[in-house]
């Protein structure tokens, strides 16, 4: 099965992606992730202004099997989160890389992006863990 | 909030049952109060309420409709229901004739200790029957459930390495073939979980633990035998590499069904565990409780015991009963709940281990093993079995096949439910894949067995055959497979419009 | 044996299937050394012997049957319509398990979700879950709730001395590594004083609606303070006294959670009761345990599953809003049938029998020289009395002489409280119960018959 992994982005291990613009950078979950998540009933947002910390979880993303953490693929303060998602929790089924971001931070270390996978090292480890 | 029209606006078919509220009339009343007696008081009109939106129903309604919900369900009572880690065994009559006495029923907690001597006595005998069994020092009735009694226990383990001065024990090791109470109690308690896996016969890592094993170990926390259904091979091991870094053994009770006379968890070494009364003793379940989880100690923890528990205040003599009384171990963790635990489930355990006595809890045990492993031999060939051993009281298999693509686990479990079958637990121990967990119980008979595994083999052959049969079941419940997403998205837990409020 | 139905012929071909000669064969991974221990149990009685036995323990009590009884603090002898018990006695209700088969638990699940919709009603909230243990562990899941709500940066709880001491005690208890901190109860403080207590480190204030004493403070302006300082307000109610006073929601609660057993579940010397739960919707994801929603099922029609699931333990693990699995389901069934059958009309008449008989009550014993009512604030069914005597001395006059479980000694939580009793009057009281109680209270030597 192949998922999509955008070139325009990077990504963690734990399944985020982090597309950067200029010092400030959007992050979701892949479509791998959401994949396996089945439908997306709920996300519990962060607030604007909380900073997050590379590695640590800034929220939640339910389905009806299981709640999965969402971890910050790089350091920060939240400037936006997207308030969509409340209502609709599965635009992160429907456009993962698109209308289904669900942070944008405001990059306190660009030089964290480096140790992300890019997209072919990405697809490999989601083939990999089939 | 919604009102009822917006919820149903989806629905095209009518409800199985109405709701209770769209019963009855205005008006209607089920209940016949007396008149006052006494000379009415003046109500303080500024602090009563003006609405109250409950039902209006006669009492013929109110039976007609809680039967007929209570048709929609399956049960014990109903049929086989081999729901592996909940122990669903027969739940004899007299247990609930017994709770029903009225010296037990119409007794008030707080009355003086000296006028519920019957009610102490069955407590205090219950909770030295319990010890005896676990081969423990000392029992606390208090916990409500496993979780509660999960609670209790590992709250005792940390009280105990606070109160010997190592607060900086903040560790439960947690296998990751443990329920899911496990480390939701220990996060609970404020401590850290750490979780190990299994090595390929489902037995704890005993490389792994030895590693994580260290001075920061408050305890460890299993099943037993384990929630793969088997008995753990190096359990002394296991026990001794724990104590040997300082840290406590807690036992999950929810698998005692397989240990009564077998082994006692105090001989193997456990420092504290907890019993699931509904499981082992035949307390019913009640579609989800009440049900009763006390908690076992050996010395060492026996003063931390949640409390209060059941005392001799004074000796009997001869023909003269002993006083019984209530109190506090002397360094308690406290109370888990107001008063002394589930006291009408403790009742009906008391009755069951009474019908039984040693042996015949032992019997309890072989015969609740004899049937697991019956199923699993004769299912062997046609599900895989992730462990080739001889399993304890439930085993787990898994529910998928490669010449059946697209079949899950919970296919087989909806295909059951048309041959007139509870399902397994699906998905648990997680460890598994497409896991179902076959908990038979002693009280099946061989026949009920036997119509249970031409159902099982007979499914493994649709799965090949007609594999639409699986992923469209079941066909023949009340309802058909429900819209768990639409449910959770929703969010409709009401049926009723909230009253506006001013501000 | 009785309920293991095996003939020796089973035994045999079912040992021969498995491969293994014995059924002690079956335990061969048991250490040896621990392996068979002997269970020192007495021997087994047949069933109409352990009747016996039981029934004879059961029959030693004294209990509420033969007795008039004035004890409450928490726990209250309130009417049971029969037809509860004929349903709680259904075997497709109490042997089902938690339904986690929607398919086979329509008949739970309806019941639970028209329960949730009942005690939503009734404490005017938007969302109430299928039980928790009992009231006090409610209590300590209030404040489980109030502590994920505020992601642990709120950690004090300013818990009201009127609050029934056993759950402060248990919150406490619950409570002991989680961080959180009580406030407020060692004392007299009243409302105003916990509210100068408020702060942003609040996490929640608990106020008791009636209180321990019965009473019914003046909470009018509490919500609004509480709520300014940004924290939430929790409200532990009789749900009988919800019959007659303005529902909780009303008053501006965040959180209501109380002790169910008065809604048609027996004492039963402390259990099984009912907790409950309710809350406003927009906290219903941090509410711990079951939650029944509707749905439809592929047909499309109506149907009920339990919702919110990743927060429980089975799926969320260490990062599960708490432990708790097995609840009290059929307690929420008897409180479910309860409400139905008492329904608008009943619930309010049983709360008025209980004012009045209560009030009828206090009067009688204010009146009597040496004893003295608290009637400084409104009270429901319970009132305090200050005895010339210590309450235990009076209750075992009450007792031998009267037939009479008295009330409960307030000195045993409240030290600063001698000498004063606790009396719950029901609508299970008649008034010549009332009578004899005044009398035998105003007759400290006088030795009656029993009352009934």
């Amino acid at each position: 099965m192949a998922w999509k992994t955008p070139g325009n982005a990077k990504y963690a291990e734990s399944d985020e992606w982090i597309i950067v613009d200029g010092d400030s950078a959007k992050v979701g979950l892949t479509d791998y992730a959401q994949d396996h998540l089945s439908d997306v009933v709920f996300v519990d947002l962060p607030e604007v202004g909380d900073s997050v910390t590379k590695g640590e979880s800034f929220g939640t993303v339910e389905s009806v099997k299981a709640a999965s953490d969402v971890y910050a693929p790089a350091s920060g303060e939240i400037i936006a989160v997207n308030e969509a998602l409340d209502d609709e929790p599965e635009l992160i089924n429907s456009d993962p890389y698109g209308a289904g971001w669900i942070i944008e931070i405001k990059l306190s270390d660009a030089g964290e992006l480096d140790s992300l996978m890019d997209a072919a090292a990405y697809a490999k480890h989601c083939d990999e863990r089939e | 909030m919604t009102d009822e029209q917006t919820t149903q606006s989806n629905a095209t078919l009518p409800p199985l049952e109405p709701l209770i509220y769209d019963l009855g009339a205005p008006g209607r009343k089920g209940v016949n109060l007396p008149d006052s007696d006494v000379p009415e008081a003046r109500l303080p009109e500024h602090l009563v309420r003006t609405g109250l939106d409950l039902p209006e129903v006669s009492e013929m309604d109110v039976v007609r409709h809680f039967v007929r919900l209570s048709q929609f369900n399956y049960s014990i009572d109903t049929g086989f229901y081999p729901l592996g880690s909940c122990t669903m065994k027969y739940n004899p009559k007299l247990n609930e004739d017994m709770a029903r006495l009225p010296g037990f029923a119409l007794a008030h907690p707080l009355q003086d200790t000296t006028t519920v001597q019957g009610a102490l006595a069955l407590m205090y005998t219950l909770q030295a029957w319990l010890a005896e069994i676990s081969g423990m020092a000392g029992v606390s009735l208090q916990p409500a459930a496993g979780a509660h009694g999960e609670f209790a226990g590992i709250l005792m383990i940390r009280a105990y390495h606070i109160a010997n001065g190592e607060p900086n024990r903040t560790r439960i090791i947690v296998p990751d073939s443990a329920h899911g109470t496990n480390p939701a109690t220990t996060a609970m308690t404020g401590l850290d979980v750490v979780e190990i896996t299994s090595d390929n016969n489902g037995d704890v890592d005993l490389d792994r633990l030895r590693e994580v094993c260290d001075e920061t170990v408050a305890g460890m926390m299993i099943t037993v035998p384990n929630t793969l259904g088997v008995f753990e091979g190096h359990i002394n091991e296991i026990v001794d590499i724990v104590h040997g870094c300082g840290g406590l053994m807690y036992m999950d009770g929810a698998n005692m069904n397989a240990m009564l006379g077998i082994a006692k968890p105090g001989e193997l070494g456990f420092d504290v565990m907890h019993y699931n009364l509904h499981k082992t003793f035949s307390t019913p379940h009640g579609g989800g409780g009440p049900g009763s989880g006390p908690v076992a100690a050996n010395e060492k923890l026996l003063p931390f015991l949640p409390g209060p528990v059941a005392t001799i205040e004074e000796e009997g003599d001869g023909d003269i009963p002993p006083l019984y009384g209530l109190s506090m171990p002397e360094q308690s963790i406290g109370r888990l709940k107001a008063f002394y635990g589930n006291f009408g489930m403790l009742v009906r355990a008391f009755t069951y281990i009474m019908l039984h006595g040693g042996p015949g809890l032992k019997a309890v045990t072989q015969h609740a093993v004899l049937n697991a492993n019956y199923i699993r031999a004769r299912l062997k060939d046609s599900y895989t079995m992730p462990f080739e051993r001889i399993c304890g009281h439930e085993f787990v298999c898994e529910g998928h096949w490669t010449d059946a693509e697209g079949v899950h686990a919970l296919d087989v479990s909806k295909r059951l439910m048309d041959y007139g079958f509870h399902p397994p637990t699906n998905y648990f121990p997680l460890i598994v894949p497409e896991a179902l967990l076959i908990e038979p119980t002693e009280t099946e008979s061989k026949e009920a067995c036997d119509a249970f595994i031409e159902a099982m083999l007979t499914i493994a052959k649709e799965a090949k055959d007609n594999p639409d049969l699986l992923h469209e079941a079941p066909h023949k419940t009340p309802v058909g497979r429900v819209d768990e997403v639409r449910a959770a998205k929703e969010l409709v837990l009401c049926c009723r419009p909230i009253p506006a409020v001013e501000k | 044996m009785t309920y293991i139905p095996h003939t020796d012929a089973d035994r045999e071909a079912m040992l021969k299937a498995i491969g293994v000669e014995s059924l002690d064969d079956l335990f061969d991974a048991v250490p040896t050394g621990q392996r068979f221990p002997r269970l020192d149990l007495p021997a087994p009685l047949s069933e109409p012997e352990a009747a016996w036995e039981v029934g004879g323990l059961a029959a030693s009590n004294v209990a509420a049957q033969d007795y008039a009884i004035f004890l409450g603090a928490g726990v209250y002898n309130h009417f049971i319509p029969s037809v509860i018990n004929h349903i709680l006695l259904r075997g497709e209700f109490y042997t089902a398990y938690t339904p986690y088969q929607p398919e086979m638990s329509q008949g739970t699940l309806q019941a639970i979700y028209e329960y949730q919709s009942m005690m939503c009603a009734l404490t005017g909230m938007e969302a109430a879950n299928a039980s928790h243990y009992d009231g006090a562990t409610s209590l300590a899941e209030a404040v489980t709730m109030a502590r994920a709500h505020f992601r642990g940066k709120r950690s004090k709880v300013i818990l009201c001395p009127g609050v029934h001491p056993q759950y402060r005690a248990v919150a406490r208890t619950y409570h002991q590594g989680s961080g959180m901190q009580f406030v407020g109860d060692k004392g007299n403080a009243t409302i105003p004083d916990l509210i100068d207590m408020l702060d942003d480190s609040t996490a929640m204030l608990v106020v008791s609606y009636p209180n321990f004493f019965g009473q019914i403070d003046d909470i009018g302006g509490l919500a609004t303070a509480v709520h300014n300082a940004g924290a939430l307000l929790c409200l532990v109610v009789d749900p009988i006294a919800l019959g007659l006073f303005k529902s909780p929601g009303e008053l501006g609660a965040d959180v209501v959670v109380g002790e169910g057993q008065p809604l048609g579940i027996p004492m039963s010397y402390g259990g099984p009761y009912l907790g409950f739960f309710a809350t406003r919707k927009k906290y219903a994801r941090q509410i711990a345990g079951r939650i029944i929603g509707e749905t439809v099922d592929k047909h499309g029609r109506r149907a009920y599953v339990m919702t919110l699931r990743p927060r429980e333990q089975d799926i969320r693990r260490e990062k599960a809003t708490s432990n708790i699995c097995t609840n009290q389901g059929l307690m929420a069934l008897a409180a479910c049938v309860y409400l139905s059958v008492m329904g608008k009309h009943g619930l309010r008449r049983v709360a008025e029998l209980c004012y009045h008989k209560a009030h009828y009550a206090a009067e009688q014993i204010n009146a009597l020289e040496d004893y003295s009512v608290d009637t400084s604030k409104p009270f429901f069914k319970e009132f305090v009395v200050t005895c010339p005597r210590p309450v235990s001395a009076i209750n075992e006059h009450l007792l031998e002489h009267w037939g009479i479980i008295g009330g409960y000694g307030l000195s045993q939580d409240y030290p600063q409280r001698e000498n004063q009793m606790l009396v719950a009057v029901t609508e299970m009281n008649t008034r010549d119960e009332i009578d004899t109680l005044v009398e035998a209270l105003r007759n400290p030597d006088a030795h009656a018959g029993h009352a009934h």
